[in-house]
């Protein structure tokens, strides 16, 4: 996309890092931020991903063995939060931290220190989520949706704590987006104009703006029901004049394009990738940043979709199921655009590759329930039952976790200077590909035939099914071992990485050595 | 863009205020969660003692961080570029505030529109209104509620006073501003001293209100959606105006170091801006809550 004159800088010469604790808890770097987010994330998707094993655990048999539906409902809350806040969006922004100032010829993100402070907010955040699974009464149990009344007239003591750490976790992530959004728009390199940034950059950028729409959104309305639960507020009581339908309405204007701040940048980075491994430019690129742009418009007019069960006039059910039907133009360019790209290239399979493949097909599945999800008369019958759940699964773990992992295969040897082991990734691929299936698409005939999400217990019928789902989910988690196998393996050590690790690869990211130097362009390249 | 916007961009060294501010928010957020648990069970506990730890800590972290700050702009290190990232920095925090009071507006109106008509039968909800409360009338300000609790409507007269003095202290900190690009300080410390006035005269009207709100007419957090929308519009204003009022304080503070130039004055345009921002959201709460 872009050829730099400047290649060859003398980085080496100031690579001096702080050494010790202090280099982590002081950092202004945006590679060790990055890396903290990354890290992070996979220390949550490993403690959200115990509480799947413990919620497939409970649903490997019908009746109730292991845990008590109270523990459950809290298991299936907390999972979600975890899964949402703590893996797919810290993983995102780390990717953000480590990629965008090198992919723009930047020196550093633009505010450096309250980039680190991004950071640091959430380990906090998470720990005091935590903490309410061990206090009296338990942690959060009414789903991660936090629908009213069920937050407020029915939930448990810990809810203020709840409310207080999403808040938190709000401001993170609203500073994080602030920080990617200044960087992109401020701090290219000379000649980085707007219609040569790579697509990661951009879907960022649209990401981080949904971003700074949205968060705030849900720190209102987590507001209302922390003033409706322990204020004597009625917002979401009709007791007093309120409704709790306005909570869905507010949850869910900041809950859709949440939705599209968890695949955006997953865009990105296949439009990263694909174009490496087939060897060829990428197909539309121009059409990319406008069918990005537009997804990003119709996030805000469609968030009623996921209450058509709930009550609405007819005019606002049709708008909103032809809105989000539409979404399914600008991505269906996306997947015309991946396949057109490959189309006669010169391919070759490595494991970013393979996930990157997968990652076009799953992800398709995904979207393909999701127009189903969208017609309104079928969606009284889907709503609230597994094929949702198969639904978003597809798109969050097929779709937005596996071009996270395609991501850190793609860009670990810039990071660590070594290429990772491919027979061993080659294996953690191939593991995650039939148990990813295994668990989620049995989901959507046990949701088709009837069984409701979030019920600890379930009809006989669905017995089958579930015991296929759960060992598919075991065998997923089981094979994510292997991933840290591979990370530990790669950062230790291993083949050499050269500056342009992969043969097809292009972007200023791959100018410099590997491992990059901690600070990369302190002046800015030119980019012709 | 010419090749002097890339003067070298600044990186600070490492800084000890980032965790420092995290943690101030860790003890913040726990503190406040316990406090309000407490509340609700009418214990007394640590909550409240943890949550003041975590304010002092925010302060200190906001006193040294901005130290840094200030001492790195005073000694030249930042370059045009810099400014800039500060100032779209700013303003899209003032784009996510907007969103936040989006929100509280977006609640208003549904309540308004939807929720009440509804209740009282409008759409297809009739039988929902004759058999759960056959003798609720939808009318707003919502008075009486459903379930029966009663209060009495928030006039609009002193409001308007305020509305008044708001809006002139957009106009004086807007003369303030130009006597500091005009290099007229004089200008520049009164108009900003009167602005600060007027804030504080504002939030004195605002506190004066919300005690005739509560002793006079009955009208408080739990007398149902009207005194929600009321107190939690008018209330998150309140405490904007506030962070304003203090911002423009130490603006004020700074003025009277003789900090600032008629070129380069990135803290005194932040706080200025957010005061306008302050202001545009007082006329639509004034519109919206007090009058229509």
């Amino acid at each position: 996309m872009s050829t730099v004159t400047t290649a060859d800088h003398h980085d080496e010469h100031h690579d001096h890092k702080p050494t010790g604790i202090k280099r982590w808890l002081f950092t202004t770097n945006h590679k060790d931020i990055g890396s903290m987010y990354l890290i992070f994330a996979l220390v949550m998707f490993f403690i959200g991903g115990a509480m799947a094993m413990v919620i497939r655990l409970e649903l490997f048999q019908p009746g109730l063995q292991f845990v008590d539906p109270q523990f459950f409902n809290q298991m299936t809350t907390v999972h979600g939060l975890i899964m949402v806040f703590g893996a797919v969006m810290p993983a995102f922004t780390g990717l953000a931290n480590w990629m965008i100032p090198m992919m723009i010829g930047a020196p550093d993100m633009a505010l450096p220190r309250m980039n680190n402070w991004s950071f640091w907010i959430l380990p906090f955040a998470f720990l005091i989520l935590l903490m309410t699974l061990f206090m009296p009464g338990g942690g959060p149990d009414f789903g991660w949706t936090f629908y009213a009344p069920l937050s407020t007239t029915y939930s448990n003591d810990t809810t203020a704590l709840f409310v207080f750490s999403v808040h938190i976790m709000g401001i993170s992530s609203i500073m994080g987006a602030i920080n990617v959004i200044v960087t992109i728009v401020n701090m290219r390199a000379p000649g980085m104009t707007w219609m040569k940034m790579p697509l990661f950059v951009w879907t960022w950028l649209i990401t981080a703006f949904l971003l700074i729409m949205v968060m705030p959104v849900l720190a209102g309305v987590v507001t209302m029901v922390l003033t409706d639960k322990y204020f004597a507020t009625s917002f979401f009581d009709a007791a007093g004049g309120g409704d709790p339908v306005l909570f869905q309405h507010i949850f869910w204007f900041f809950g859709h394009p949440e939705v599209y701040i968890m695949i955006l940048p997953a865009f990105g980075i296949i439009s990263a990738i694909v174009p490496t491994f087939a060897r060829k430019k990428l197909f539309g690129y121009a059409s990319m940043v406008y069918a990005t742009a537009s997804i990003a418009i119709l996030s805000f007019l469609v968030w009623a979709h996921h209450m058509f069960t709930t009550g609405m006039p007819v005019f606002a059910l049709l708008f909103f199921m032809y809105t989000t039907m539409l979404i399914a133009v600008p991505t269906g360019v996306k997947v015309f655009n991946w396949v057109a790209t490959m189309w006669r290239g010169a391919m070759t399979f490595e494991v970013p590759m393979m996930f990157a493949l997968a990652f076009i097909v799953l992800f398709t599945i995904g979207g393909l329930s999701g127009v189903m999800l969208a017609i309104t008369p079928a969606d009284f019958q889907y709503h609230d039952t597994y094929f949702v759940v198969a639904h978003f699964h597809y798109v969050l773990v097929s779709g937005a976790v596996f071009s996270i992992v395609a991501a850190v295969y793609y860009w670990l040897p810039k990071w660590t200077g070594h290429m990772y082991d491919e027979r061993l990734g080659q294996m953690h691929f191939w593991c995650s590909l039939i148990s990813v299936n295994l668990l989620f698409f049995p989901m959507h005939f046990v949701g088709l035939a009837g069984m409701p999400r979030r019920i600890p217990d379930y009809a006989l019928q669905f017995a089958d099914f579930n015991a296929i789902i759960s060992v598919g989910g075991f065998l997923f988690g089981l094979s994510q071992l292997i991933f840290v196998w591979v990370l530990i393996k790669c950062a230790r050590g291993g083949e050499k990485a050269e500056a342009r690790a992969w043969e097809g690869a292009e972007g200023l990211e791959w100018e410099v050595p590997s491992p990059a130097p901690y600070h990369t362009f302190d002046t800015p390249p030119e980019v012709k | 863009m010419n090749n002097e916007s890339y003067q070298k961009y600044y990186v600070p060294d490492q800084s000890p205020w980032p965790i420092v501010g995290a943690v101030a928010l860790f003890f913040i957020a726990l503190g406040a969660g316990l406090f309000v648990m407490d509340m609700d069970k009418g214990e007394s506990g640590w909550g409240g003692y943890i949550l003041l730890l975590g304010i002092a800590i925010l302060f200190f972290m906001l006193y040294g961080w901005f130290k840094n700050v200030i001492d790195e702009s005073m000694t030249g290190l930042y370059s045009a570029q810099m400014d800039r990232s500060f100032k779209q920095g700013m303003s899209w925090f003032i784009v996510s505030e907007i969103m936040f009071f989006a929100a509280l507006f977006g609640a208003l109106f549904y309540a308004r529109m939807i929720a009440i008509p509804w209740l009282g039968g409008a759409s297809n909800n009739e039988m929902t209104g004759a058999i759960l409360w056959p003798d609720f009338s939808a009318v707003w300000p919502l008075l009486t509620t459903p379930g029966g609790t009663e209060t009495q409507a928030m006039g609009w007269g002193l409001p308007a006073i305020n509305t008044t003095i708001l809006v002139i202290s957009s106009i004086t900190l807007h003369f303030a501003h130009t006597g500091l690009e005009q290099n007229k300080r004089k200008q520049l410390t009164t108009m900003l001293l009167i602005t600060l006035i007027l804030g504080l005269i504002f939030l004195g009207l605002q506190g004066y209100e919300y005690v005739h709100a509560y002793r006079d007419l009955g009208l408080r957090l739990d007398s149902g959606i009207y005194g929600n929308t009321f107190f939690i519009l008018t209330g998150f204003h309140g405490i904007h105006v506030a962070l304003g009022a203090i911002i423009l304080f130490f603006v004020f503070l700074r003025v009277l170091k003789g900090h600032f130039t008629p070129e380069k004055h990135f803290a005194f345009q932040a706080g200025a801006w957010y005061w306008h921002f302050v202001d545009v959201v007082w006329l639509l709460v004034f519109f919206v809550v007090y009058v229509l």
